[in-house]
């Protein structure tokens, strides 16, 4: 960045979400230079959350592509990966050898899912898939459309949004979850319990506290099932493994950013070197930046929700063109969740809080409200069909922490 | 300034009534009211409600 701090070469690695907003507020906000967007993918950006929902159940599933801004006068390098990064000399370089220069750097790679978590876990072709993109979906919806018997493993908010998608389609489902109920570790026993219970009046065979120790294929090697660790198998011709997602950062390896929990970032989002210093005119947002979470006094994994790659992207463009005289960052974290037909959102980060209360929870009418505090602070809101009750808790969230 | 929001596809994610809650409110069942025409001085606020909402219901525009 020049000592006024308007770069004139701005590379963003990542064309989704988070890099799209980037490159839109930039130009919105007067960045006159050259702007270069690099994606892994083929496909211009798209959103992403419609994959475990709309697009899998849907008869004819709407194009989820995201609007891109008609001055945007971008160079787009799509399917092609970054694949090092020189800090120093200011480099970025990708899987076929081309070398991009920069003075402002986006890092918005996003994530990946996990997996390699089964032994010998069999592949896509066998039956057993992950779902983290557009071409993971295309294949998975086909998978569905052809088969009968669905396992789940992870009763996450994507493996319940899967199950959900595969009963809607009419197909057997099983979800296996380590954890006493779904998303206990994320919104506590009592939301848990709730989802769980949600998820087995949908006729889901829900199953908790055990986890999958080996798949099975038969002699043409698709999948035929799974062996559990209670001892149980279970039947499937489908099997989604949903346990979570990984920073997509693996590309940063030897440029001395320590990026394997993500782009460790100031509240700025100005990616720091381990001691502590920022990268010179590098900025990171979205899934794969791990940005202050005041809430939890300070560090925390990134939470992975839409709203904070758009609010991220946004603040990390003001950053690159504005360096120190940017806006601190600050955000309540925001994400929501369909499944079944009801609509869980929540603000704050409820997985931090050691107390829980509920104020609402009728099954019958499928409405639930529950906050979460900390030390008697308030840390998050969870609600099943009361989006309404929301607002009040995102308000006091929302003031400054002492 | 006029506010339209397509009701079809708002999905009650709330994120406009976090941004500009001077504008946009829920009734007790979850479904979105809002202020068609307001005040010009709510220009950034509903410009931010329009930006964040996940299904791209809202239209911001100068008044007629
Ligand atoms: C199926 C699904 C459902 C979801 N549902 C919800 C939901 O209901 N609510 C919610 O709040 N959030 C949801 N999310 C999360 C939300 O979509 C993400 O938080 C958001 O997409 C993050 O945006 P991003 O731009 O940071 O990263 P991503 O959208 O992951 O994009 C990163 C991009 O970078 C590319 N890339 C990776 N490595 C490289 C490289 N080395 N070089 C070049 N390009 C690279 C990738 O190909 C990808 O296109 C869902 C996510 C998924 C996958
Ligand atoms: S943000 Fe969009 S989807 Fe959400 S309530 Fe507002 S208009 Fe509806």
């Amino acid at each position: 960045m020049s000592a006024a701090g308007h770069p004139r070469e701005v590379v963003i690695v990542g064309a989704s979400l988070a890099g799209l907003r980037a490159a839109a507020t930039l130009r919105a906000e007067g960045f006159g230079g050259h702007l270069t967007l690099v994606g892994a993918e083929q496909y211009t950006p798209y959103d992403r959350p419609p994959l475990s929902k709309k697009f899998l159940t849907a008869a004819d599933p709407a194009e989820t592509r995201l609007p891109v801004p008609d001055d945007l006068r971008a160079r787009w390098l799509l399917g092609r990966a970054a694949v090092r990064l020189d800090p120093y000399s200011r480099i970025v370089t990708l899987a076929d050898g081309t070398r991009l220069p920069y003075d402002g750097l986006l890092i918005a790679t996003g994530a990946a899912a996990r997996s390699g978590a089964v032994p010998g876990e069999p592949g896509p072709g066998q039956g057993v898939f992950t779902l983290r993109d557009r071409d993971d979906a295309v294949a998975l919806r086909a998978a569905l459309a052809a088969g009968r018997r669905l396992l789940v493993v992870g009763a996450g908010f994507l493996g319940g949004e899967i199950a959900a998608a595969g009963r809607a389609l009419g197909l057997d489902v099983t979800l296996v979850e380590a954890g006493a109920v779904p998303l206990e570790r994320a919104v506590g026993a009592e939301a848990g319990a709730f989802v769980g219970m949600l998820h087995r009046e949908a006729g889901i065979d829900l199953r908790t506290g055990t986890t999958v120790t080996a798949f099975r294929t038969g002699p043409d090697g698709a999948l035929t099932g799974a062996r559990l660790a209670d001892g149980r198998t279970v039947a499937a011709d489908v099997a989604v493994l949903a346990l979570g997602a990984v920073p997509a950062t693996g590309w940063l390896a030897g440029s001395g950013i320590e990026a394997t929990g993500g782009v460790p970032c100031d509240n700025r989002l100005r990616a720091l070197f381990p001691d502590g210093t920022a990268v010179p005119g590098v900025v990171a947002a979205g899934d794969a930046a791990r940005v202050p979470q005041p809430l939890a006094g300070g560090d925390a994994p990134p939470p992975g929700h839409w709203s904070g790659a758009v609010e991220q992207g946004t603040a990390a463009a003001r950053t690159l063109l504005l360096g120190e005289a940017a806006p601190v960052f600050e955000e309540v974290p925001s994400f929501w969740s369909d499944f079944h037909g009801v609509r869980l959102r929540s603000v704050g980060l409820p997985g931090l809080a050691d107390t829980v209360k509920v104020h609402e929870c009728d099954r019958d009418a499928r409405r639930l409200e529950v906050s979460y505090h900390l030390g008697g602070r308030l840390v998050g809101a969870l609600t099943i069909g009361r989006t309404s009750r929301l607002a009040a808790y995102r308000r006091v969230l929302a003031e400054p922490t002492p | 300034m006029q506010i339209t929001v397509d009701l079809d596809l708002c999905e009650s994610h709330g994120s406009c009534v976090f941004a500009a809650p001077g504008i946009f409110s829920f009734d007790d069942d979850d479904y979105l009211l809002y202020e068609p025409a307001p005040d010009d001085g709510l220009r950034g606020a509903a410009e931010k409600a329009a930006a964040s909402c996940p299904v791209r219901a809202i239209t911001v525009a100068a008044a007629p």
